[in-house]
């Protein structure tokens, strides 16, 4: 018998079959069309399902390993209004991911081993695993570095000054020397704040245009060459996070190839949206621009790094092909809506990412400008592995998955969208990919 | 009563820039400009608005453009509000948006906006049900003076079509600047942007806007040239040295003005620092056209209101 869907699934324990799905596993290089079986939370043989379990038609659908957002902000503590563990470990199940990595820039800063403990036990009944990164620096202020190996110990993950470079070489190098005894990564918001002076959106023709400030490239790139630089030196693990400009994928390429242990990631939103978003494009950076001049200065459109060219666009999408990019994060970004319901230039930086993050993904994977083996690796196994976590899909693990549709299309709406925030410029589009089924730690955190 | 421009398609319910506006509308603003000169004077359309309420909301200084707005909305007959900013909510940090629905609730029907940031106006335009007109939205776009200066050029050259038209001074900082662009260019005009190289920067790209960093290559065979303020409360000297080097390499004069066409006509959108960006011999001198403009001003502001209020 089958069952009509995932939406009846209750929960625990968590076993199904899924009948005739598509099952992509990075980890094993594996793409086979078959069933799936899940027996109380774990992967299992499909003989091994018990009849009773429900049994669900999978033809059409892709299971993947669960995915892994390495640069999420909850907002916790300091910002309900914007959004706390729970809304956003909800936002990101809806998004088929079962582990974020909260950023420390809440408020308190989380740059003490008791506020890691504390976020962590937050996150413990979440909708998602939450993993905690820690400040660099104290109040991450830039000057002293935090007690890193404290917070190490109490369970962060990495480390961060997010929202910002460590602003002098001199503290990023000494808080690498203390992070290679510690093998945590350094995940650095990369943004010389000379040279980014004022921007708020990348210089170039569409700023000139708009008469808005515009936001070098350079500023990237010279923190990347001097972080790359320091853990060349120190050799210390240094995670370069929402790269927005081909010369720092160039950097990273030559670091690696000179022993660098360096990783980076790429957001949905400078892989889709191009700078002429602002101008009220809303055509993906690889179509045509499209232009719609009521919807210019749409605060939405404000990031930081601000959203790149379509050349560098089509530069990063290539890197996650050829590896050089290790993963898609999302650097969700919730903000209230009185704070973006203001001109541009004044409006706070960010979007909301968890939810449209895979959709993004699958549209530039219906375009033919990303493969879809590459797009999932991107945003499941190889995030964790940064972080020292392995998924599979492999017979006798903890079903750790999402089930999606890759066809089916959605609305980003106001309405639906779990995050307690719904700053993004895709309100409204229609977007490829529906989340069907999340499964977190072999329980079922997410269906529909 | 009836207005003697004939009737084109105006659809637009904001004036937000004139990039969006085709020829045939802005050739149809200027038109209904010149016929708002004499109806002025005979006080023809002077209950043509009288069922709109138009508020000024101005976020920066201005004397002019607050003023000939004032001056156009009441020659037509519309309630005219002046909020002024510092002795309002505004000033004790309520937002721009809802200061804007503040006022469509006390009866505002269109709202004349100028704000320091670039593109607050197409903010106010998606989240209040106001119609909005452009004042001047930070380095961004000045439509109505775009519109004027389209005309006082008009008026001196006839066509623009093919004309040369140079602007000068720091064009970065300018939403003058940005505005004419668009303006000009949509009339057939050739524009060409002259300034230190720091304050035309951003615009080798732009279709139709070609860059000089000399006087006399901007100057070169102008059929006309607008000069710039300079804007020191933009931070604008610096990076082009100081205010002395700039004068020396860019003031306008007769003698320099040699390299441009015989008479050509000199624009600027106000207020000028005499003796910096040209010489008070030249400003008051027979090929200014900057009293031009200020009366161009207040009818193209006639016009502009009477277009987005939809009765013209």
């Amino acid at each position: 018998m089958i069952d009509a869907g995932f939406g009846r699934l209750t929960d625990p324990p968590a076993s199904l079959l899924l009948a005739r799905v598509r099952i992509l596993d990075p980890a094993a290089g594996t793409d086979e069309v078959r069933d799936l079986g899940i027996v109380d939370g774990s992967i299992a043989d499909a003989a091994a399902v018990p009849a009773s379990a429900p049994r669900i038609d999978g033809h059409g659908l892709i299971a993947a390993p669960g995915f892994c957002d390495l640069h999420t902000h909850l907002r916790q503590p300091g910002d309900a209004a914007a959004e706390t563990v729970a809304s956003g470990a909800r936002a990101a199940a809806r998004g088929g991911y079962t582990t974020v990595c909260a950023m420390p820039n809440t408020d308190p800063p989380i740059d003490r081993p008791d506020r890691v403990r504390s976020l962590l036990d937050a996150g413990r009944d979440a909708a998602c695993r939450v993993r905690v990164v820690g400040a660099v620096t104290v109040g991450r202020e830039g000057m002293a570095v935090a007690d890193l190996e404290g917070m190490a110990a109490g369970g962060a993950i990495g480390f961060s000054d997010d929202g910002a470079s460590v602003p002098s070489a001199g503290t990023a190098g000494q808080a690498l020397r203390a992070l290679s005894a510690l093998d945590r990564p350094l995940l650095e918001h990369a943004e010389d704040a000379d040279l980014a002076a004022g921007g708020v959106m990348r210089a170039g023709r569409t700023a000139s245009q708009l008469g808005l400030p515009g936001w070098p490239a350079d500023a990237e790139v010279a923190v990347v060459e001097r972080d790359l630089a320091l853990a060349a030196e120190t050799g210390a693990r240094i995670h370069l996070t929402h790269l927005s400009c081909a010369a720092s994928l160039e950097a990273v390429r030559r670091a690696r190839t000179d022993g660098v242990r360096v990783t980076c990631d790429v957001t949905p939103h400078h892989l889709t949206m191009a700078e002429t978003w602002v101008a009220g494009d809303r055509a993906f950076a690889w179509e045509p621009s499209r232009r719609d001049p009521s919807l210019a200065f749409d605060p939405m459109c404000r990031a930081n790094p601000p959203l790149t060219t379509r050349k560098d666009a089509a530069a990063l999408l290539a890197a996650i092909a050829d590896g050089t990019i290790d993963a898609i994060a999302t650097d969700h970004a919730p903000h209230p809506a009185e704070r973006k319901l203001v001109p541009f230039d004044q409006a706070a930086p960010g979007l909301i990412g968890l939810e449209t993050a895979l959709s993004l993904g699958l549209a530039a994977v219906e375009a033919g400008v990303l493969p879809l083996a590459a797009l999932i690796a991107a945003l499941s196994t190889r995030p964790a592995a940064i972080i020292g976590e392995a998924r599979g899909m492999v017979v006798g693990g903890v079903a750790d998955l999402v089930v999606f549709d890759p066809m089916a299309r959605w609305r980003v709406d106001r309405s639906t969208l779990a995050s307690a925030s719904t700053n993004t410029p895709l309100l409204g589009m229609t977007l490829p990919g529906v989340v069907r089924l999340t499964i977190a730690d072999g329980r079922i955190t997410y269906r529909a | 009563m009836t207005l003697r421009a004939p009737p084109r398609a105006w659809t637009h319910r904001h004036l937000l820039d004139v990039d969006t506006l085709s020829r045939d509308e802005i050739d149809r603003v200027l038109d209904l400009a010149d016929e708002m000169r004499e109806a002025r004077e005979t006080r023809a359309h002077r209950s043509l608005l009288d069922l709109e309420t138009v508020a000024l909301a101005f976020y920066e200084p201005s004397t002019r453009t607050r003023v000939s707005f004032e001056l156009a909305a009441k020659a037509l007959g519309a309630t005219v509000v002046d909020l002024a900013v510092e002795r309002s909510s505004a000033g004790k940090g309520e937002s721009l948006v809802d200061t804007l629905r503040t006022l469509r609730r006390v009866g505002a029907t269109i709202v004349v906006l100028r704000h320091p940031s670039s593109g607050a106006p197409y903010l106010a335009a998606r989240e209040t049900d106001l119609s909005i007109v452009n004042g001047g939205d930070g380095t961004h776009a000045h439509p109505t003076q775009a519109l004027l200066d389209a005309l006082t050029l008009r008026e001196a050259l006839g066509s623009l079509d093919g004309r040369l038209l140079a602007i000068v001074g720091d064009v970065a900082h300018s939403r003058v600047a940005r505005s004419n662009i668009h303006a000009l260019t949509k009339l057939g005009a050739r524009v060409r942007v002259g300034g230190p190289s720091a304050w035309v920067v951003g615009f080798e790209d732009w279709p139709g806007v070609e860059v000089a960093t000399t006087l006399p290559a901007a100057l070169e065979g102008a059929d006309a040239v607008m000069t710039l303020r300079v804007q020191s409360e933009r931070g604008a000297v610096a990076g082009v040295g100081s205010l002395a080097d700039y004068v020396r390499d860019w003031r306008l004069d007769e003698e320099r003005l040699a390299s441009a066409a015989p008479g050509a006509p000199i624009l600027h959108p106000g207020p000028t620092n005499e003796g910096v960006e040209l010489t008070a011999a030249l400003a008051n001198g027979p090929r200014s056209r900057i009293g031009r403009q200020v009366e161009h001003g207040v009818t193209v502001r006639m016009a502009v209101l009477a277009l987005v209020a939809g009765v013209a």
